[in-house]
């Protein structure tokens, strides 16, 4: 039996990656699989706390997680082509049109 | 006749069926502007047969709201509760008289994302007669809001050179007072469950609950602020010359005759019976100011330049008058200040389609760039004419009616008061007249300019019904006044039974000398 | 037929209505059957009102009808109903009367004008007007038809609208009308309020039956009558009527001299129970009426355009009407308004007549010698001129002498005299028109130096102006001096039906003495003008030379344009311009402006928070986690 907080453990070093890849790549698309990496290492966290707590609510969320996430990546993966067919660039410090 | 239109929800059929043409439009080809139009102006006269049924069916005699309708919408008091009385009736009315009007004067002078225009146009139809008929505190805010958006469309994509910076005012004065509104109606509503128990929102019961003073004022400051604005009152006017100089020619034209009545609406239907305390000590203020309007706004139309810009301001004095009668606080002001509403809408409604008219023409505004139009156009100089004259108000035209019993009420309140509101006889001649000899009189100004002709057949049919109108209802002020009595009479009674204070309306100094006057008009 | 007489504005009313919609498509002589019968039926329904009357005698109570409900909220109520008793009889005849000559004398004399459906239609719409605002029975219903003249008024003075002159006055009558108006409402108001009622007999009743407070009814009184002093062209507000004179000329006969102008006088008549109640403001009528006969006499004198000297003449005329009420001699003051009608409608008639012979010339130094070349037109204007100089047994006669007779019995010996001087000056600048238009060399120059094919009117013309000679001469046998009986003042027993009826009486020969007075003043004047125009022409020139200072005080018309235009006019324009940019755009904008631009500013102040790059916003979001994290934790 692998205790729960090994699993929190992975699923902080997970983030973290996510989180490092988020801001050291440039890319839209890159920093996009990191979002999704994030994410995962939270439904790991989730998963983890609902074997230990005996609770389905965890479980429920991930599912829930799961779901926003399929769509959220259609939408993003969508609009970064558009947007890459529009710019021919998807770098993000070149992308800065929200500048106010 | 109300028996065979007893089993239809016509109030709901005549507030949403423009917003159903609206929708029905979304469906349009972008080439189809002849069907767009076509549709737009046939839904929006539809609508205006079927609110002349209200006329019929609303009986009148009890004062009550007629041909209810009612159900729960959402929770904590918000019902869908809609309805017309004797106050809001003719209101109804004017909305949906001045909409094909307004729609049939754009048939040529707007020709740009037609089938956005006329959607706009259907959705303001819903908005305004929305506001009219709601009987709910909520729907009420919700109507009010909601016509705003097509509003701020309406001048933003047609308007003129400074449309942006017009809409945007517009906007900015319009939100900033009805946030305060939404506000006390939260506010309200709570004060109202815990008096009550159970939340309600339908004004009716609201009149109900006990407030205390403070709260009563800082309650009535939120939502006449609200109002003061839309009517608009002397000193939040400033928005009023530059969004109706901007808007295209249909929105001017609902823009005088409907939007602005909604404030002077509101106050009979909200501002007083909900807070007749507060109203009652703060009308020698308003009152005050609505004076100030009525001379500042006459003297202001006497040095505009652009000819929409001057009966802007002619707006301001007259919605002053109104204002004024408004809190006068008896019947026959009360009355009068609803049929100079409708006269209000009538007069500058249609001056606003006269300006419009020589504005398609020439494409300037400018009164200097007038001279001598008469020559040219003899048909359209005794239309102007009628129009101006109804909005000077020339006996045996509405305008007198409406000016003569608002003027009675004033007086029977405070005679001073009357007295200064007296000089927009004058001033409303000068203005106007003046107006009338740069544009129309003269030499003509450039006789090789054959763009002035005539009116043609589309042109009549937006005048000639309003010309009628002014004629009949200056002669047969009965056929409206009398639907009117009992609704105004219940009002007037429940103010008076509410604040006693009321009665004794006088300025500050001079004694309720006049009280005697008031407290017996009813002979 | 009697039962009809509500008929009497109706007609021209419908006449008017169908003239202003179908004007255009129908022909000219079916337009001016159409003007001039409608006028013509209603003068018929006014004569058998009238005989009705007569007939009836004393006692009747006259004709009365309701025809709607019109206006009724709460404890206001008028309606629209027309009363025809024996003052309103009086007035009609004469409104329709001499507007059925006017309207058939215009016929000839707008024959050449493009708009003639357009002049037609509001010469009946005026005698619409003028009709209602006659046999009204309610103050409000009156106010109607008050305004509603004053309105053709406006339409006829600027009929040529072309020209600004004609345009410019037409809109300064309807202003400056419209400022006696205003007083008016307030007037009406007053009565409204305080007698809770609309109707003359109740207005008239209310002063006797201690309604009204003697201070209120004074108060109200004069709030009305400055209503009149603008309808009736006197002072202060009598500057739009010279202006006027830019209108046709049947046009300034019809309203601007015999019928409109003097409505003032009718409403006083018609409200003397309410002027009689108040000394004080009886006074004020009297005063305003007898300096404004001298005062306008005066300008009268130094007047060179035909039109303008009858003009003035008006003013004067109606001044005399305003005195007579304000002595109580009411039935006097319409006496003259009827003779009034008469010989002036006359005279501009037959100015109209020899301005038109000229070509369009109005300025008199450019006339003369006219008298051959006009064999109808100089006597008919010549009897006018008789008359209204006070000439025994003519018709202003015998009304100028009721009035100021009534002014000497009253004890007003002041005003007696200033009506007395008035009639001198009457004479003289009457008498002198005469003498610059018709006597002497003609002045007439034409562009090439040729005297200008000077022609009579055509009998459609002069048949009316025939007709109104022949009642300027004898329409004083109407109101006799009550020296030669009773009965002799038959116009004065008709009246007194309605009318306060003037209390005093004088001795035999001191009647006498006035009557002599008043002829010796008319042939004084008379004798003036023939001095100074006809035997010593060169005298004027030189009177002038001697009195510089009020030769062009009198030419400048006393400055009061110029006055009101300084002191009114020009600062309230001025004032609401500064106003206008200084507070309007300046304060209330610049504030609102003011602050949507320190709204801006403070966004621009945390634009830097904005850079548009997607790290930077990420890594504001993870600093505010970790916050967050780190509150949460300690």
């Amino acid at each position: 039996m692998i205790p729960p907080a090994a699993f929190l453990l992975l699923s902080a070093v997970l983030f973290s990656l996510g989180v490092l890849a988020f801001f050291v790549k440039k890319d839209l698309l890159t920093q996009f699989m990191a979002v999704e990496v994030m994410l995962n290492a939270s439904n790991l966290a989730f998963l983890a706390m609902a074997k230990a707590s005996g609770q389905a609510a965890g479980q429920v969320i991930v599912l829930f997680v799961i779901t926003v996430a399929a769509a959220e990546a259609v939408i993003g993966l969508a609009i970064i082509v558009l947007i890459f067919r529009q710019r021919r660039t998807i770098r993000t410090d070149e992308l800065k049109d929200l500048r106010g | 006749m109300s028996a065979m239109l007893s089993g239809l929800p016509l109030v709901s059929i005549v507030t949403f069926l423009p917003l159903a043409g609206a929708v029905l439009l979304v469906f349009f080809r972008r080439g189809s502007a002849r069907a767009v139009r076509a549709t737009a102006l046939g839904v929006s006269l539809l609508t205006f047969v079927l609110s002349l049924l209200l006329f019929f069916a609303y009986d009148g005699a009890s004062g009550l709201p007629e041909l209810v309708e009612r159900s729960s919408w959402l929770r904590g008091g918000i019902d869908y509760h809609v309805g017309v009385d004797g106050i809001s009736l003719f209101l109804v009315l004017l909305a949906a008289l001045m909409t094909p009007l307004a729609l049939l004067s754009s048939w040529r002078a707007v020709d740009d994302r037609i089938k956005e225009f006329s959607f706009f146009m259907l959705l303001l139809e819903t908005g305004m007669i929305g506001v009219f008929v709601s009987l709910n505190l909520f729907l009420f805010y919700v109507f009010w809001e909601a016509m705003l958006i097509p509003m701020y469309f309406l001048i933003g994509i047609w308007g003129g050179r400074r449309r942006i910076y017009a809409t945007t005012k517009f906007v900015l004065f319009t939100m900033f007072g009805s946030l305060l509104m939404l506000v006390a109606i939260f506010v309200l509503q709570a004060a109202y469950s815990r008096a009550m128990g159970s939340p309600s929102l339908t004004i009716a019961d609201l009149a109900a609950v006990p407030l205390s003073p403070a709260l009563q004022s800082w309650l009535f400051l939120a939502f006449g602020l609200a109002f003061a604005i839309k009517i608009p009152l002397f000193p939040l006017h400033t928005w009023l010359p530059d969004a109706h100089v901007e808007a295209p020619t249909a929105g001017s034209v609902l823009l005088a005759a409907v939007l602005l009545k909604m404030g002077a609406y509101g106050f009979l239907r909200l501002g007083l019976p909900l807070f007749p305390a507060a109203a009652a000590s703060f009308a020698p203020a308003l009152s005050i100011l609505a004076v100030v309007g009525i001379i500042y706004g006459g003297l202001m139309a006497l040095v505009q330049k652009d000819m929409k810009s001057l009966v802007a301001y002619s707006s301001v004095s007259h919605m002053g008058l109104i204002m004024l009668a408004v809190f006068s606080l008896n019947f026959e002001a009360t009355e009068g200040a609803i049929y100079q509403m409708l006269n209000h809408g009538l007069s500058t409604g249609a001056l606003f389609l006269c300006v419009g008219i020589l504005y398609e023409r020439t494409h300037t505004r400018l009164i200097a760039d007038y001279g001598g139009a008469a020559a040219r156009m003899p048909v359209f100089a005794g239309l102007f004419l009628v129009a101006m004259l109804s909005s000077a108000g020339l006996p045996g035209l509405n305008g007198f009616v409406g000016e003569f019993l608002c003027f009675f009420g004033i007086f029977a309140a405070n005679k001073t008061l009357a007295v200064l509101s007296v000089s927009t006889v004058v001033l409303s001649a000068a203005y106007l007249l003046w107006l009338y000899r740069r544009v129309m009189h003269g030499p003509l100004k450039d006789p090789a300019d054959r763009r002035l002709r005539d009116l043609d057949g589309r042109e009549l049919a937006c005048l000639v019904p309003l010309v009628v109108l002014m004629l009949f209802m200056g002669l047969f002020p009965g056929t409206f006044l009398r639907k009117m009595d009992s609704s105004v009479a219940r009002y007037v009674e429940s103010l008076r039974s509410k604040a006693p204070v009321v009665t004794a309306l006088e300025l500050p100094g001079r004694p309720g000398a006049e009280a005697t006057a008031l407290a017996e008009p009813e002979r | 037929m009697v039962r009809y007489f509500w008929l009497i504005p109706l007609l021209p009313g419908a006449s008017a209505l169908l003239l202003l919609l179908l004007g255009p498509r129908l022909s000219r002589r079916w337009i001016s059957w159409q003007a001039c019968l409608t006028v013509f039926l209603s003068f018929a329904l006014s004569l058998a009102g009238f005989v009705h009357l007569v007939r009836a005698g004393h006692g009747s109570s006259g004709l009365a009808k309701t025809l709607l409900p019109w206006i009724a909220s709460g404890s206001f109520s008028a309606a629209i109903s027309f009363a025809f008793d024996e003052l309103a009889a009086v007035m009609a005849l004469v409104v329709t009367g001499v507007g059925l000559l006017i309207h058939v004398y215009s016929v000839g004399y707008m024959a050449a004008d493009r708009a003639y459906s357009r002049y037609f239609a509001y010469l009946n719409l005026f005698t619409f007007f003028m009709l209602v605002l006659v046999l009204a029975s309610d103050i409000v219903l009156m106010f109607v038809g008050w305004e509603g003249v004053g309105l053709c008024s406006y339409l006829l003075i600027g009929f040529w609208f072309e020209r600004p002159a004609a345009s410019k006055a037409g809109m300064k009558a309807f202003i400056v009308n419209r400022i006696g108006d205003a007083a008016f409402i307030v007037g009406v108001l007053f009565l409204l309020v305080n007698v809770g009622s609309s109707s003359f007999a109740a207005i008239n009743a209310a002063p006797a039956a201690g309604v009204l407070g003697p201070g209120l009814v004074t108060l109200v009184a004069i709030l009305l009558f400055v209503g009149a002093t603008g309808k009736s062209a006197q002072i202060p507000l009598y500057v739009w009527l010279p202006d006027a004179m830019e209108g046709p000329t049947p046009v300034s006969a019809l309203i601007h001299a015999a019928t409109m102008v003097t409505a003032g006088v009718y409403m006083v008549c018609r409200l003397s129970g309410l002027f009689a109640a108040s000394q004080a403001a009886s006074s004020v009528v009297a005063w305003v009426g007898g300096l404004t006969a001298v005062f306008a006499a005066t300008i009268a004198l130094v007047q060179h355009d035909i039109k303008r000297v009858l003009a003035y003449s008006t003013i004067s005329q109606i001044g005399y009407m305003f005195l007579g009420c304000g002595v109580g001699a009411y039935a006097a003051g319409m006496f003259h308004l009827v003779t009034h009608a008469f010989f002036k409608s006359l005279l501009f008639l037959a100015a109209g007549s020899v301005i038109h012979a000229l070509g369009g010339e109005q300025d008199m130094r450019r006339m003369g010698g006219l008298k051959k070349a006009l064999p109808t037109t100089f006597p008919v204007f010549l009897v006018g001129a008789l008359a209204i100089a006070g000439v025994p047994f003519l018709s202003g006669f015998f009304s100028k002498d009721a009035i100021l007779t009534s002014a000497f019995a009253g004890g007003h010996y002041v005003l007696y005299a200033l009506g007395l001087s008035g009639a001198v000056l009457t004479a003289l600048y009457m008498f002198r028109l005469i003498y610059m238009t018709f006597y002497g060399q003609t002045r007439a120059t034409h562009p090439a130096g040729t005297a200008p094919h000077v022609h009579e009117s055509p009998p459609v013309m002069t048949v009316p102006l025939v007709v109104l000679a022949v009642f300027s001469a004898l329409a004083g046998f109407a109101g006799l001096p009550v020296l030669l009986g009773e009965k002799a003042n038959w116009i004065g027993g008709f009246l007194e039906a309605v009318l306060e009826p003037a209390a005093h009486h004088l001795a035999l020969s001191t009647e006498v003495g006035l009557i002599l007075a008043a002829t010796a003043a008319a042939l004084a004047g008379i004798a003036m003008a023939f001095v100074f125009y006809r035997k010593r022409p060169d005298l004027p020139e030189r009177t002038a030379r001697s009195f510089p200072g009020i030769y062009r005080l009198l030419v400048g018309k006393y400055y009061v344009d110029e006055a009101y235009d300084a002191v009114v006019v020009r600062p309230l324009v001025r004032g609401a311009e500064t106003v206008y940019a200084r507070f309007d755009l300046g304060v209330i904008d610049g504030a609102l402006d003011g602050s949507a631009a320190a709204a801006a500013s403070a966004g621009k102040g945390l634009n830097v928070l904005q850079s548009g790059l997607v790290r930077d916003y990420a890594l504001a979001f993870l600093l505010g986690a970790i916050l967050f994290l780190g509150v949460l934790l300690l």
